[in-house]
């Protein structure tokens, strides 16, 4: 179990930006997460970053219920 | 506005940015310069012409905890600096509204300038924030988009010919 965070263009494809997933790892849960929101978020998924607990992180990273895996798509800056 | 803290303040919030505020904020009686910079809403990106607003998404925890880094590596690159100030908009921001401040100042005006550059640079490419274009009867994600670099990877300042432009504005 982890706590997800969907940011900017993944919370769009997956229609919700937090959310509990089950799972021992990042990829266990991600697994699930496409499985959950489909095929538009794992277009998504792809060309993201993913965070844990505020950091970059590794696919095969085990993660327990107060860990939070962060979906970040490219940004496209803040400003000008 | 809430108390203000003494040398780095940090701020992302849907309520309008007073640069006049953070300027008079980050004077000190050590520092002769202070540098301001403002970037705007405007109403044209890439072919859109007619952009009305902006809409900013991110997560405030996150997003904070990289621009406390940015300002970090900002001391560690310029080490005689006074007052560091980024504030940032979230939500939706309105045609010539500031969607971010950033005030540096310094005792000489070289390094509040070149901090500052970094530093928007650094917001530009280091901070989890995501830009939607809004337009009559439509809206679309900025098409700009880049993965989120770390900020001891962002370069040292040199002259770019495709930005150099953009950044003498």
């Amino acid at each position: 179990m982890a706590r997800l965070l969907l940011l900017g263009p993944a919370r769009e494809a997956a229609g919700i930006g937090n959310d509990e997933i089950d799972g021992n790892s990042v990829t266990e849960v991600l697994q699930e997460a496409v499985r959950r929101y489909g095929t538009g978020f794992e277009d998504v998924l792809r060309i993201s970053q993913i965070w844990i607990n505020g950091e970059p992180g590794e696919s095969r990273t085990s993660v327990g219920p107060h860990d939070q895996i962060a979906v970040l798509p490219p940004i496209s800056g803040g400003c000008n | 506005m809430e108390s203000a803290p003494t040398l780095d303040w940090v701020s992302i919030a849907s309520t309008p940015l007073s640069s006049a505020e953070l300027t008079t904020w980050a004077t000190r009686a050590n520092c002769g310069a202070v540098v301001t910079f403002c970037g705007m809403v405007r109403d044209n990106s890439h072919d859109l012409e007619e952009i009305e607003a902006l809409e900013y998404e991110t997560d405030v925890e996150l997003a904070e905890r990289r621009i406390v880094d940015i300002i970090a590596e900002a001391r560690i690159r310029w080490t005689n600096l006074g007052a560091i100030a980024i504030h940032h908009r979230m939500g939706r921001v309105e045609l010539s509204e500031s969607a971010v401040v950033i005030v540096v100042s310094a005792p000489h005006r070289g390094p509040a300038f070149e901090a500052a550059a970094f530093c928007i640079d650094a917001v530009k490419s280091c901070v989890p924030m995501w830009k939607r274009e809004l337009w009559q009867g439509g809206s679309a994600w900025s098409e700009e988009g880049r993965a989120i670099m770390k900020v001891q990877e962002m370069p040292s300042l040199e002259p770019d010919p495709e930005t150099s432009s953009a950044r003498t504005q």
